[in-house]
């Protein structure tokens, strides 16, 4: 199905053909003048070449197996050590490879070897040297080695980097003015060649997490973590500021938190226990990165012409970006030295069923190129989509009514327009959380004391977020109950994972407690009525927010409706984001909503967003409500080193317990993603936490191109209505004109005499 | 005529003096250079060492206006003000603080953006004449009424409105060019069709309203009556005289954007994904990228002066009664 070179050569060859006849025997059948009329037309729009008017891509490529998305926002970073953001993870997860990746169809997220042989399994090393047991006490544990084999044979996809002359010298690593005057982007350099990937390779990116002027943003993190990093960012920084040309060669300066062990083996050193550390190697900041492309950028005249590792990436995965333009258009092209990877042939039940196990044992990728264009705006993207222009469309909330029904016991269903269009939705629960939070450093909402946490309760049974879904997501969300996401180990569903400071469980279902009872707790908490017993006030509070426009003004009458509920007056404090932050750093806010995606499918990284020593004020943590229990803080200690397993959801839901308890926040809702593909877009199933999934997908180019000509048949009769009106208002102008010239000449002539 | 011109060029230096302080103070107001370090740094995990950092080595680490630690004139040139500031005198926009070349940039981006805004301005500016010369002609009639009341209405509606419909009728409904995108060279007309008869339709009531009255001012003048006391024929009379002699008043409005043309719109820009200066513009400042802020408001402020010098040195080309001195 997706060797489409046969189709897509006999198809294009009897097409212009066919469609060349189509013209002759339209413009034949024609009357004269409108011949030449639809002729002009034909030529001036789409120069006859059998491709609808309105497609935005040259005709050409119209059997091409090239897939086509769009990027609303153009990517800052694309350096591995430096791009965290999402939309510059979709680039560089395609082109970077990680030792490991995610298994694309299980699960929960199984983590499998990617350019490793195999898992890498931690050995953890003694205070005395020596080596300690799997099982270890995590106090006796000094280092954790984790020796990564990677596989033979791995190239690197062509660059001018590795390019070099018959003696065997960098052609490229010394550039001269005469030769970049002629170099304007990375594709003007006439040579390329690669080489093969060595763990080396491996241990040079871990570097240069450390490089002074890449401000890698997990350096702080993983400073934390990989044995010698500070000191040696230390070094570095110091290497940098003697140093003379551009280049700082990272090979010059060992590094004693990753090594090379042989050619194709790497070991990196951890401190202590951070079991989360394999995750890590999933994402690009742990890929590999050449010297010789470091070394290759690293020329000034390369860098004044925005030629940087940073813009144009060299890996080894499964595509190249062969265009860089984010003003308009990025592309990704198949790695001629890919070294092959087949689709998984097992998955979960139901998979088989739903087709996405066809291509089990085949090899990836299966789409040729990937062509993304910067569209800002969502009614041109959204109609894109529609006219198959692109192959997949998010949904935005302008158009959610036009694209998918909402059945009444919640079940979403695309709508008739989109079933005629042959449009599949998928939909999953992201491995994301936003909350509502209370400032525990305020003297109001803040604090452990009963009065205060019973405000808390209180609120949180106000703020019905089932209605917040319903109104401001379009149903797409379910009311959290707890920090952690679906999906993640930890994560309870039912009953058992119903969090009862807010919920009732009834007739089967978690049930939100009555207004009633949290007016009961607010009189308790010391506000009976709303009102204040100690001065007599009536109780104020402030929301902290940023957001301008319609959308953010009926979240703020409806936050003010929540509170209203429970006789609270509610000041809603909209700043800008600057400002937002700023007042985050230093713990001044009282309430606020904020979110968290998953770094990686662990619940140490949601329930480190409540850990005491993670403060966001004064301390620059994640933990923006700057809670702090010190009995959670243990178990959290406790639960991160721990291995999936019931003695870990036993602490888990210790852990849980208590912060349902305390209340810093209310658990506010986990978002539903909602996708829309094409029928000719296969193999798409919604995987929140890997970022290499393109090379999964496929598409069928000739029924695209079938689709889209049967959508987008011009229609003419507009412009010939146009045309008439024209000669209708023009006529009598022209009559008007000659007269009026007909009178003034007469009248000339009679001044004249 | 050149000493006037430079003349003019001097007193250009103190007002991009002025633009230069007022953006410098207002972008500042709004974002501190620590803030401006955080959203450059992402939201996850950011240190405060790694703002240091970010800061120190864009220079953003010094003091903004004034240095009262330094001595001499070091007081002055050891602040963000100066430093960001200097090269901008000399066209040397430096490098944003993503770490990208701005001049690179601008000279990439200036084209998409001169591509949709100079046909609009032409066709633009051809229409709106005829209409309006045509209202000018059958002035006082039902044509003239009609033409005026729906110059209001055209004037009365917003621009994105009439992109949205225009890309709604002409691309979704009818088929009949892509709803957005850019190509360069010959492929990129079809993508131009659109933005580019939206933005003459947007123009055609305010413009055919303005050069109306500048028609009926001259047509009620002596030399008019004149030359049709002479026996001329309206449209001579139209074309031959009115029109020379509106030509001051028209240049006033016209000459004045023509180098203005390379900035390009914002808002046509980011609809129809054209990657032109405007939206460089707006992702700069969504961005809260100084550098590039204060490039483009500089380069904006040079191109409008030298729109003001043309325009009278326009003026002694359509009429030899006017000498610049």
């Amino acid at each position: 199905m997706h060797n489409n070179k046969s189709d897509g050569d006999m198809l294009p060859y009897q097409c212009p053909e066919l469609n060349q006849l189509k013209c002759r025997n339209e413009v034949n059948s024609k009357p004269h003048g409108q011949r030449w009329f639809i002729l002009v037309l034909l030529l001036f729009f789409a120069g006859c070449d059998g491709q609808s008017w309105n497609n935005p891509y040259p005709a050409q490529e119209r059997f091409e197996n090239t897939l086509y998305s769009s990027f609303s926002e153009r990517p800052n970073h694309l350096d591995p050590a430096r791009s965290y953001a999402s939309n510059e993870i979709e680039f560089t997860g395609q082109i970077y490879e990680p030792p490991l990746q995610y298994h694309y169809l299980k699960r929960p997220y199984e983590l499998i070897p990617l350019t490793a042989t195999r898992m890498p399994k931690p050995v953890y090393i003694g205070k005395n040297g020596k080596r300690l047991p799997a099982n270890a006490p995590v106090n006796k544990i000094a280092y954790t080695l984790y020796d990564i084999k990677i596989q033979k044979g791995i190239r690197f996809q062509p660059h001018p980097a590795f390019a070099k002359n018959a003696e065997g010298e960098f052609l490229y690593h010394q550039l001269d003015e005469q030769q970049l005057i002629k170099i304007y982007k990375l594709s003007d350099f006439q040579e390329t060649d690669s080489r093969e990937l060595t763990a080396a390779d491996y241990v040079y990116q871990i570097k240069r997490l450390a490089h002074p002027k890449l401000h890698s943003p997990i350096f702080g993190l993983m400073s934390a973590y990989i044995a010698d990093l500070k000191p040696y960012a230390g070094k570095l920084k110091k290497a940098a500021d003697k140093m003379e040309g551009h280049y700082l060669d990272l090979n010059k300066h060992n590094f004693a938190g990753a090594k090379v062990i042989n050619k194709y083996t790497y070991r990196i050193k951890i401190k202590g226990k951070y079991p989360q550390m394999i995750y890590w190697l999933t994402m690009p900041f742990f890929a590999p990165v050449p010297w010789e492309a470091d070394r290759f950028y690293s020329q000034p005249g390369l860098e004044e012409k925005n030629i940087t590792l940073d813009w144009y990436p060299v890996g080894t995965g499964p595509y190249m970006l062969t265009v860089n333009n984010p003003n308009l258009q990025m592309v990704l092209e198949k790695n001629p030295n890919f070294h092959g990877e087949v689709y998984p042939s097992e998955g979960m039940p139901g998979d088989q069923e739903s087709g996405l196990l066809v291509d089990a044992g085949k090899s990836l990728p299966f789409i040729d190129k990937v062509v993304y264009t910067l569209e800002k705006e969502n009614i041109p993207y959204w109609n894109k989509f529609l006219q198959g222009y692109y192959d997949v469309s998010g949904i935005s909330s302008d158009s959610f009514d036009q694209a998918v029904n909402i059945g009444a016991g919640g079940e979403a269903e695309l709508t008739d327009e989109m079933k005629e269009k042959g449009i599949q939705l998928k939909t999953g629960l992201a491995t994301s959380m936003y909350y509502f939070g209370f400032n525990m450093l305020d003297p109001v909402v803040g604090g452990k004391n009963k009065s205060a946490r019973k405000l808390r309760h209180a609120i949180s049974i106000a703020l019905d977020y089932e209605e917040f879904i319903s109104i401001f997501l379009n149903g797409r969300g379910i009311a959290a109950q707890g920090p952690t996401a679906p999906g993640i180990f930890g994560y309870r569903s039912g009953k058992e994972g119903m969090n009862p400071v807010v919920y009732k469980w009834v007739n089967g279902k978690a049930k939100r407690r009555d207004i009633a009872e949290a007016k009961k707790l607010l009189a308790d908490a010391g506000y009976p009525g709303g009102v204040s017993k100690k001065t007599g006030k009536p109780l104020l509070l402030h929301y902290d927010t940023t957001g301008s426009g319609p959308d953010s003004k009926a979240r703020f009458d409806w936050m003010r409706k929540q509170f209203k509920k429970i006789n609270i007056q509610l000041v809603v404090r909209n700043t800008t984001y600057n400002r937002f932050q700023e007042k985050m750093l230093k713990g001044t806010s009282q309430m606020f909503m904020w979110g968290w995606n998953a770094d990686y499918p662990d619940p140490e990284n949601f329930l480190f967003l409540l850990y005491g020593p993670n403060k966001k004020a004064g301390l620059n943590g994640e933990n923006a409500v700057n809670y702090a229990n010190k009995k959670f803080d243990k178990l959290f200690i406790k639960m991160k080193d721990m291995a999936n397993g019931p003695k870990r959801q036993k602490v888990i839901d210790s852990m849980v317990d208590i912060v349902r308890k305390d209340a810093p926040w209310i658990w506010g809702f986990n978002p539903k993603s909602f996708s829309l593909s094409h029928k000719w877009y296969g193999n798409s199933k919604p995987n929140f936490i890997a970022n290499n999934t393109l090379k999964y997908k496929k598409i069928d180019p000739v029924l695209r191109y079938q689709k889209r000509q049967a959508w987008n048949k011009p229609i003419l009769w507009p412009i010939i209505l146009l045309v008439l009106a024209m000669i209708v208002v023009i006529i009598p102008a022209v009559l008007i004109f000659i007269r009026k010239e007909h009178t003034s000449g007469r009248v000339g002539e009679a001044n004249k005499a | 005529m050149i000493a006037y011109i430079i003349r003019r060029i001097l007193y250009a230096i103190p007002i991009l003096i002025g633009v230069n302080v007022l953006t410098f103070v207002l972008f500042f107001v709004v974002n501190t250079p620590d803030d401006m370090a955080r959203m450059h740094l992402g939201m996850k995990h950011v240190t405060p060492e790694a703002v240091e950092k970010w800061k120190e080595e864009r220079g953003y680490n010094k003091p903004l206006l004034i240095n009262s630690e330094a001595e001499g004139t070091s007081v002055i040139r050891d602040t963000i003000f100066y430093e960001k500031s200097i090269g901008l005198f000399t066209f040397k926009f430096g490098r944003s603080d993503e770490g990208r070349d701005i001049a690179h940039d601008i000279s990439q981006r200036m084209w998409p953006s001169l591509a949709i805004a100079l046909p609009v301005f032409l066709v633009g500016l051809l229409t709106n004449i005829t209409l309006s010369m045509l209202l000018a002609f059958f002035r006082a009639t039902y044509i003239d009424i009609a033409g005026v009341i729906t110059g209001v209405v055209l004037m009365s509606v917003s621009s994105l409105f009439y992109i949205i419909s225009g890309q709604y009728l002409i691309s979704k409904l009818w088929h009949l060019v892509p709803i957005s995108g850019f190509d360069m060279g010959p492929n990129a007309v079809k993508f131009l069709i659109l933005p580019v008869i939206i933005g003459v339709i947007g123009g055609i009531g305010s413009g055919t309203r303005w050069y109306r009255t500048i028609f009926l001012e001259e047509i009620n003048k002596d030399y008019v009556r004149t030359a049709r006391a002479k026996g001329l024929s309206e449209l001579r009379v139209l074309f031959r005289h009115v029109l020379k002699n509106a030509m001051i008043p028209i240049l006033t409005g016209v000459v004045v954007v023509i180098p203005l043309l390379f900035m390009g719109s914002l808002i046509t820009e980011s609809f129809f994904g054209i990657p032109g200066l405007g939206s460089y513009t707006i992702d700069a400042i969504q961005k809260q990228d100084f550098s590039i802020v204060r490039a483009m408001v500089f380069l904006g402020t040079v191109l409008y002066i030298m729109g003001l010098i043309l325009t009278d040195i326009s003026y002694t080309l359509v009429d030899p009664r006017i000498r610049l001195e």
